[in-house]
């Protein structure tokens, strides 16, 4: 029972731009071990990207390869979340973007392992492994930086308001994923959103930080409706292969 | 900021028998240590253990080499090469 090609796009599409964005933070980390970690999750997530793009192509059937479709769409063809897009800003906000993604990215595949779209289980066991430790870290991080000093307290409460109404989207389903958990292919989100909250409010109490109260949720990307972000990460990711189709090197 | 003290790492591969010094590294404590070499030092598989420890807590040997060293070289009863081993007894 094969997932549909949207459903596909959507889950590459996420792990794509998040690992181009945390592959921004290359080379300018606070301090080199940092750097270095950073560096392994954007791997980690464009190597589960390659896997999702790779199949959603398939699925497709036009003969569209994992370059073809990271390369050759415009802003308004990607599916991805548009919390994965919001920029890196300072250390609190790309750690606080992780902790929200990864604790969605980690239940989500964790239900993945059950879909009767093999092909999508066997990729979910794969990066199960990686989000694992992905979560760990940015939890940690959250927890170490809110509990820290008072000046990182308060730009990872600040991070953590600003980022709220980007998760909303995470656990609400577009018709696509109703369709993708009927089918008995994707997890039923309604499911994972309590999932997603207990690990959220358990971390941030341990981190000293608040739970938002505000719920009021930013919402589109699913459906292809983005932030002005991604249009300028499209201009630097796809730059070459626009400029000179096909070039390999 | 203020510079995060240096930790030495030491790494069991998974056929070692015990913990290998690999290098050296920042982190503010032992947690963030251990998942810093976690990402620097096993990036390829190569450990099933870690051991960190402050820097500031390993004692070198400090004297000239030759006299600390030297004065084990001639005593070749320290050496077992005077035993003549029966030939069942393999690999010794």
């Amino acid at each position: 029972m094969p997932a549909s090609f949207f459903y596909v796009l959507q889950l590459g599409d996420n792990a794509l731009i998040l690992s181009h964005r945390l592959s921004q933070w290359c080379g300018h980390g606070p301090v080199l071990e940092q750097d270095i970690a950073l560096t392994n999750i954007a791997l980690d997530l464009l190597g589960q990207a390659r896997l999702l793009l790779t199949y959603a192509g398939e699925l497709e059937g036009q003969g569209r390869s994992e370059d073809d479709l990271a390369y050759f769409r415009d802003a308004h063809q990607f599916r991805n979340v548009l919390l994965v897009e919001q920029p890196n800003d300072d250390w609190a906000h790309t750690i606080v973007r992780q902790f929200f993604f990864d604790a969605y990215h980690y239940y989500h595949y964790q239900a993945l392992l059950h879909s009767r779209d093999e092909r999508l289980a066997a990729i979910a066991e794969k990066a199960l492994k990686e989000v694992t430790y992905h979560l760990r870290y940015s939890s940690e991080w959250t927890i170490r930086l809110g509990d820290g000093t008072e000046e990182s307290h308060r730009r990872m409460q600040t991070a953590v308001d600003d980022l709220w109404m980007f998760t909303g989207e995470l656990t609400t389903p577009i018709p696509i994923e109703r369709e993708a958990a009927e089918a008995g292919v994707g997890p039923d989100l309604t499911q994972i959103k309590p999932q997603w909250e207990a690990k959220v409010r358990e971390v941030l109490q341990e981190a000293t930080l608040a739970f938002p109260t505000s719920s009021w949720m930013q919402s589109g990307g699913k459906e292809g409706r983005h932030t002005e972000h991604l249009g300028y990460i499209l201009a630097e990711m796809q730059f070459l292969q626009r400029a000179y189709p096909g070039l390999q090197w | 900021m203020k510079e995060w003290p240096l930790w030495e790492v030491f790494i069991r591969s998974k056929q070692g028998l015990s913990h290998k010094h690999v290098g050296s590294l920042h982190a503010a404590d032992a947690a963030m240590a251990i998942e810093n070499a976690r990402d620097v030092y096993c990036r390829r598989n190569e450990g099933i253990s870690i051991w960190v420890v402050e820097s500031k807590y390993i004692h070198a040997s400090t004297e000239d080499q030759e006299a600390f060293f030297d004065p084990s070289n001639d005593k070749v009863y320290r050496h077992p090469t005077f035993y003549k081993l029966p030939d069942e007894v393999k690999h010794m």
